[in-house]
């Protein structure tokens, strides 16, 4: 196995500097920079660094960034949005919040940017409701540039008009899918849109539009000023660049990390100081909930787009949340369901109805209640789902389920036998840790 | 009762923030919320002359979204996250005594009492700081790293009128001037708080001490002065080249790069 052995800060690289969110700070540490200069370059050449650059899309599909953009078609008349989709709520995913509040400047030069290749004079930044302080800063961030004349009529001289407008959700997490987000910034119930037409033919307001996570935006700047050539030296041969990695749970030490794409959970676990003391990683989430789990026996699989798809995952938003030993993994998987039961918009069928009843088989079976064949009906009922569903919400229900009986399926047995959970949810607690480690 | 003439004239202020007045319905509704301390029927009234919709059709929104209440919210809104990693870190255990604590269930709203706050209380899905797990939102501010002891101390001094200061975060408001930031009028607490907690520079406090950084010229961080970057020049001494390629992806690339039309099965994933 290859060794990444390193740490890449460049969207966190600010994130311990006094006042990193104010425009002062930002320019004086180079900010703005690679604006000034995207503005003398033909807007096909930043589509064409950014597509060389193998940037691929950070919301967890992975879709290349440049190629995105070059599917606006540019002999359209109506006017062209880009929206940033700023919405984070996969379960595990802490990445792009902590980026809006200590650097949201990267976020509103890389807007610019973009918006500037595929010719919008308007973007929106679509805010989850849930994280004031994100969106404070984000506003501030915004009403800052302007000030400076990043933002507004004839941006540095250079005939080129943007308006961004900063906008909060309401609480909702498919508004996460990209056209769920449209009908929310169009101001209707969050829910998915046939497609086709795509965005990029007809999104906002039936406009071509492009939707890009809040991470994918802010790696812009980066590669501009640096050249595709530098952020494709990073990472593995098709999953290019740096990424931030959240750990969260059972580690001594859960954070943010960022890393070329490529690098190892092992790598991961170590540099966070190990599992917490005395204790053993049992599974895992490469990427939020909707992407199937995997056990120990993954650690050294290269977190890129090609290792996770290798192991039957996704990379998904590299929302690493590890649980040990003491974790019953059917109470965590009972509890995802019934978040996707209820996040489930009601748009379609298999969804709306499937995660009710996956909830039902699986409660029961948490409570030590139903056979055996319950596990051989919840797999039927993932069947029905997965590749039914209107959206990816509903394939994203029966990953934590499919895979945990694949992995587990003597544990959920065992609270058949047990007359329910064999295991005590205090041992699993943040205190228990440290009443284990204060005794020791 | 009808809202005032200046809630009447904010409203249409944020209508008129977009290319198309409709997409400031959400907006609208938080000005709604930070004025009524719920949606109201005058509110979706309002909205909906606004808009020139009916008020079913903002009804319709108003119920579709977790963050618009119906009934009236208290001068605190306390979350708990009960997502699965903050729920087995302990979420679990500090929502069960909150509510015992507060004497309610969820979503409901403590009694109101003389000289006291009063507190609504939810239980939360993900709120996007699970490396600060088990975590408790005041109002949609941090609270990061929580015991069922120090849920119960912040709830407390909420009801006390104390003063509250979220853990990475601004000195706590209201619910109601929660609502007016999301409505996207700033309160001038922006610059309260850090720049971020430290569980979000733990990777950058490791790459400092260790001198690693992207490759040349990326990093100006003046804690890693002097260190040379770890990180192999040479293309060829990275990992890929030890790494099985999986030409699917790039295959499927290919083909949406000819045909927007056939990206069904990437971009159904963007979900999340």
């Amino acid at each position: 196995m290859g060794t990444i052995d390193t740490l890449t800060p460049v969207l966190t690289k600010d994130w311990g500097t006094e006042r990193s969110w104010t425009l002062p700070v930002y320019e004086s540490r180079g900010g703005y920079a690679s604006l000034k200069k995207a503005l003398t370059m033909a807007q096909d050449d930043i589509i064409a660094a950014v597509k060389d650059s193998g940037l691929r899309g950070r919301g967890g599909a992975g879709f290349p960034t440049g190629m995105k953009w070059s599917f606006i078609p540019q002999d359209n008349p109506k006017p062209k949005y880009l929206v940033v989709n700023a919405d984070e709520s996969e379960p595990g995913t802490c990445k792009d919040t902590p980026l809006m509040m200590a650097s949201p400047h990267v976020l509103v030069e890389g807007v610019i940017i973009s918006s500037y290749a595929i010719r919008a004079n308007t973007a929106f930044i679509y805010i989850r409701g849930e994280i004031l302080h994100v969106i404070r800063r984000v506003q501030a961030a915004v009403a800052e540039a302007y000030a400076a004349g990043h933002l507004g009529k004839n941006i540095h001289g250079s005939g080129y008009d943007l308006d961004v407008v900063v906008h909060a959700g309401a609480g909702a997490y498919i508004c996460g899918e990209e056209t769920a987000l449209l009908e929310g910034l169009e101001g209707r119930r969050g829910q998915p849109r046939l497609r086709p037409p795509f965005p990029a033919v007809a999104g906002l307001y039936a406009c071509p539009t492009v939707i890009n996570n809040v991470e994918s935006i802010a790696s812009v700047p980066s590669i501009i000023e640096h050249g595709a050539d530098w952020f494709s030296s990073m990472g593995t041969e098709k999953s290019k660049g740096y990424g931030i990695f959240s750990l969260s749970g059972h580690v001594t030490n859960p954070g943010q990390y960022e890393a070329p794409l490529g690098i190892t959970l092992r790598e991961l676990i170590d540099l966070s100081g190990g599992m917490r003391e005395g204790h053993q990683l049992k599974f895992w989430t490469p990427g939020g909930s909707s992407t199937p789990l995997l056990t120990d026996e993954h650690l050294d699989v290269p977190l890129d787009f090609e290792g996770m798809a290798g192991a039957g995952t996704m990379l998904g938003t590299r929302a690493i949340q590890l649980f040990d030993e003491t974790t019953c993994v059917v109470r965590a998987v009972l509890r995802w369901t019934e978040f996707y039961k209820h996040e489930s918009c009601g748009k379609c069928t298999p969804c709306r109805e499937g995660t009710w009843w996956l909830v039902q088989t699986l409660a029961a079976i948490e409570q030590g209640k139903g056979s055996e064949s319950d596990l051989d009906l919840l797999l039927d009922q993932c069947d029905n789902i997965l590749g039914r569903s209107f959206c990816a919400l509903g394939d994203g229900a029966t990953s934590p389920i499919s895979s945990s009986i694949q992995y587990f399926r003597d544990e959920y047995l065992a609270h058949l036998t047990h007359g329910g959970c064999p295991l005590d949810p205090a041992a699993s607690t943040v205190w228990a840790s440290s009443l284990t480690r204060s005794g020791s | 009762m009808a809202l005032e003439t200046t809630t009447i004239e904010e409203l249409r202020e944020i209508a008129a923030r977009y290319p198309e007045k409709r997409s400031g319905l959400l907006p609208m509704l938080h000005l709604v919320q930070s004025v009524e301390g719920r949606v109201t029927p005058e509110g979706i009234e309002t909205c909906a002359e606004i808009l020139e919709i009916t008020p079913a059709e903002v009804n319709g929104v108003a119920t579709f979204y977790t963050m618009y209440k119906r009934k009236p919210v208290g001068d605190y809104h306390v979350g708990v996250c009960t997502n699965t990693l903050c729920a087995v870190m302990g979420g679990d255990e500090i929502f069960t005594r909150l509510k015992d604590h507060l004497d309610v269930g969820n979503d409901e709203t403590t009694a109101d009492v003389d000289g006291q706050k009063s507190i609504t209380l939810e239980h939360l899905e993900c709120n996007a700081a699970c490396d600060y797990a088990p975590v408790m939102m005041v109002n949609w501010e941090f609270m990061d790293n929580q015991t069922a002891e120090s849920a119960v101390q912040v709830v407390d001094d909420l009801r006390a009128g104390k003063e509250v200061t979220s853990t990475r975060g601004p000195r706590i408001c209201t619910w109601r001037e929660a609502e007016r930031v999301l409505a996207g009028f700033p309160d001038g607490r922006v610059d309260e708080g850090p720049a971020a907690g430290p569980a979000s520079v733990l990777g950058l406090d490791i790459a400092a001490e260790r001198g690693w950084a992207a490759p040349g010229g990326a990093q100006d961080d003046p804690t890693a002065d002097g260190a040379a970057p770890a990180v192999p020049e040479e293309k060829s001494e990275r990992p890929q080249a030890a790494r099985e390629a999986d030409d699917q992806t790039a295959e499927a690339a290919a083909v949406e790069d000819e045909d927007p039309a056939d990206t069904t099965a990437a971009e159904k994933k963007e979900a999340k």
